[in-house]
């Protein structure tokens, strides 16, 4: 059996505002190694809250959540910055690419956040990262210089950069065109399947989801099926 | 996290928005400017209203004044309880005017580490004779040498060469006033009479131009061996000794000792002209206040521009968090540009500002009044240069800190879930 790299104990979430609704209910799985999961659901069953949750950036929630068997709930806003630059990827809807950078340093980012490789080897592993997502040829172009399956693909590179433990997407096809979407999920599958990349993927869409090593399937703030 | 990779992240927000990031620089460039400009002006124009004064007025004068004696020689009587001596109508007596050993207290002062220099003084009642009419006036009798060295004499010399008292024998430099009303020119020949009833021919070889009406009506400048000659005194005669110090602000304290020291009566500048130091310190805060209003409309400039960059990089902002940057790097970014704005603001404001100062020192400025002043008198003092500098990078500080507090608590989920 691979390792846990992802558990969730009990977390539930409540929101306060206007009222108090509880949109998480005692959620409770974990993610193994090399698994390419994707969170299915109606809009508003909570699938993109408990991604937040899972990803360190929503610290509001009880429940106990581990991240490489460490307890990351209650850790400090640095600490979690850390563990998110370490061991997490993120690929979101929009690219959110920044618009200042060219896509080589939009890559390199993180890596240059992490400082534990020199710049010259930062930017070799990102030039790398292009070469498999195939856009190696516009690493020095700026972002708005590319097309939206592009934009998404360096999106990746750049969630890839650090080697992170787990790689979570919220909605990553949504935004693109059938064969966009198809490259995207293209590029998720030989990850994992060649590189063991573990993977946590939202989606509403069911044919992705279908795709997928195993499906978490939510309703009304429940996980009903997994 | 690297600082390299904080400037680098700073440096291209910055040149993003380089116009706005360009018009917060210009308002910080213009406010130091204009705080150089101000403060080198309003102190020079200080110095000068200072200099009219301070340049002329020894830290310490030592001389005797004419008093009654403290201890009437009836007191010296011892008395009982129920006696006690009732003395009217007490008179100064005919003392010396003279200082007592005069040389020796000169040569004494002259080893003291804390004098910047030792100038004695003859002073000579007078009257200028002009046809039937006389004039009064004093003659200062002084070492023009000394005189230049301790008291910047030459500059109130429009006319003429100090240095000529010296060497030409029975020679006068007259003050403009005088001058004036007697119709003399340099090289005329003007008839004083002393007190004592002499009358002598004096040589005027130059003109002392103060600058106040008063003084240069009546004071005029003569060798110490010219003076005491008019007196017919003999060449130990010396009214006043001029001290300078180091330090102007020793002057209250050593005057007293001095006068203990020489039981001679001391005076120091400071209780002297009181008025001058006042006007001076209202005139610099004054200044101080304009600059710094200047600056703080300049840092709500850079906290406008940054607050909106922080609006428009909110899903930049959020992506550098989601991505693992914290709260502090982020700050730090924000806090990164508002400096830098500050800072190149800061040193263009330098540069413009001493060239401004340079030009105000062109513009042309003649006043009857100060002879020596061609053009508007501008201070280079660096103390002003380097708190403008201070300020510029504090303000951008504060002005910056606000905004950067709010970027680094940007929440990454709601900007990101909210697309």
């Amino acid at each position: 059996m691979s390792p846990i790299v992802l558990q969730a104990k009990n977390i539930s979430k409540e929101f306060h505002d206007p009222t108090t609704i509880q949109v998480l209910f005692d959620i409770d799985f974990s993610i193994r190694r090399g698994e390419f999961v994707s969170v299915t659901g109606k809009s508003g069953c909570g699938k993109s809250t408990l991604l937040y949750i899972l990803s360190t950036m929503d610290t509001d929630y009880s429940g106990e959540l581990f991240i490489d068997n460490q307890l990351v709930t209650g850790k400090k806003e640095k600490e979690l910055a850390k563990i998110r630059n370490e061991k997490i990827g993120f690929v979101f809807q929009f690219h959110y690419l920044l618009n200042e950078f060219n896509v080589l340093r939009n890559v390199m980012l993180p890596g240059l956040k992490l400082n534990q490789l020199t710049q010259e080897e930062i930017e070799f592993r990102a030039m790398e990262k292009l070469k498999i997502l195939g856009i190696e040829k516009e690493a020095l172009k700026m972002p708005n210089q590319l097309s939206g399956g592009q934009k998404q693909r360096v999106a990746i590179a750049r969630s890839l950069i650090n080697d992170p433990l787990i790689i979570m997407g919220d909605e990553p096809t949504g935004n693109l065109d059938k064969k966009n979407s198809n490259i995207v999920f293209d590029v998720f599958k030989e990850l994992t399947h060649t590189m063991n990349q573990t993977l946590l993927i939202v989606t509403h869409d069911q044919e992705f989801a279908n795709n997928t090593d195993r499906i978490i399937d939510m309703e009304d703030g429940r996980i009903i099926s997994s | 996290m690297k600082i390299n990779l904080t400037i680098t992240i700073a440096k291209s927000l910055l040149l993003a928005r380089w116009k706005q990031t360009l018009i917060a620089a210009i308002g910080v460039t213009f406010s130091i400017t204009m705080f150089i400009t101000l403060l080198g002006f309003m102190n020079g124009l200080n110095e000068l209203l200072d200099g009219l004064v301070v340049n002329r007025t020894p830290h310490i004068r030592l001389y005797n004044e004419i008093k009654p004696s403290k201890k009437q020689p009836i007191e010296q009587l011892k008395t009982s309880d129920i006696q006690h001596h009732f003395i009217h109508s007490i008179k100064p007596n005919l003392g010396r005017t003279n200082i007592y050993n005069s040389l020796a207290i000169i040569e004494a002062l002259k080893h003291k580490k804390e004098i910047l220099g030792v100038a004695p003084k003859v002073t000579a009642q007078v009257f200028y004779n002009v046809g039937s009419v006389d004039i009064t006036g004093v003659i200062n009798g002084i070492d023009p040498e000394v005189e230049k060295k301790l008291f910047v004499f030459d500059d109130y010399i429009p006319a003429g060469n100090s240095m000529y008292i010296k060497n030409i024998p029975n020679s006068i430099i007259l003050g403009k006033g005088a001058a004036d009303k007697m119709m003399v020119g340099i090289g005329d020949n003007v008839q004083v009479t002393t007190s004592k009833g002499e009358r002598v021919s004096l040589k005027v070889v130059g003109f002392f131009q103060s600058g106040i009406q008063d003084i240069d009506k009546v004071q005029s400048y003569c060798s110490i061996a010219t003076t005491q000659k008019l007196l017919g005194v003999d060449n130990n005669y010396i009214t006043d000794i001029q001290i300078k110090l180091h330090d102007i602000n020793q002057a209250p304290l050593l005057a007293k000792k001095y006068g203990e020291i020489f039981e001679i009566d001391a005076l120091d500048i400071q209780t002297a002209n009181a008025q001058f130091e006042t006007g001076s310190s209202v005139r610099t805060t004054i200044s101080f206040a304009v600059g710094i209003t200047l600056l703080i409309v300049a840092g709500f400039g850079i906290y406008n521009i940054l607050n909106m960059m922080i609006y428009e990089k909110m899903d930049s902002i959020a992506i550098l968090k989601a991505t693992g940057f914290s709260g502090q790097d982020v700050r730090n970014v924000f806090l990164t540009i508002a400096l830098s704005i500050g800072f190149f603001g800061g040193i263009f404001g330098l540069i413009f500002g001493f060239s401004l100062s340079a030009l105000v020192d062109q513009i042309p400025f003649n006043t009857p009044a100060l002879p020596t002043v061609k053009t508007y008198p501008v201070s280079y003092n660096p103390f002003y240069y380097f708190i403008g500098c201070t300020f510029a990078i504090i303000t951008t500080y504060f002005a910056g800190l606000f905004p950067a507090r709010k970027a680094s608590k940007i929440d990454p989920v709601i900007i990101i879930r909210g697309k």
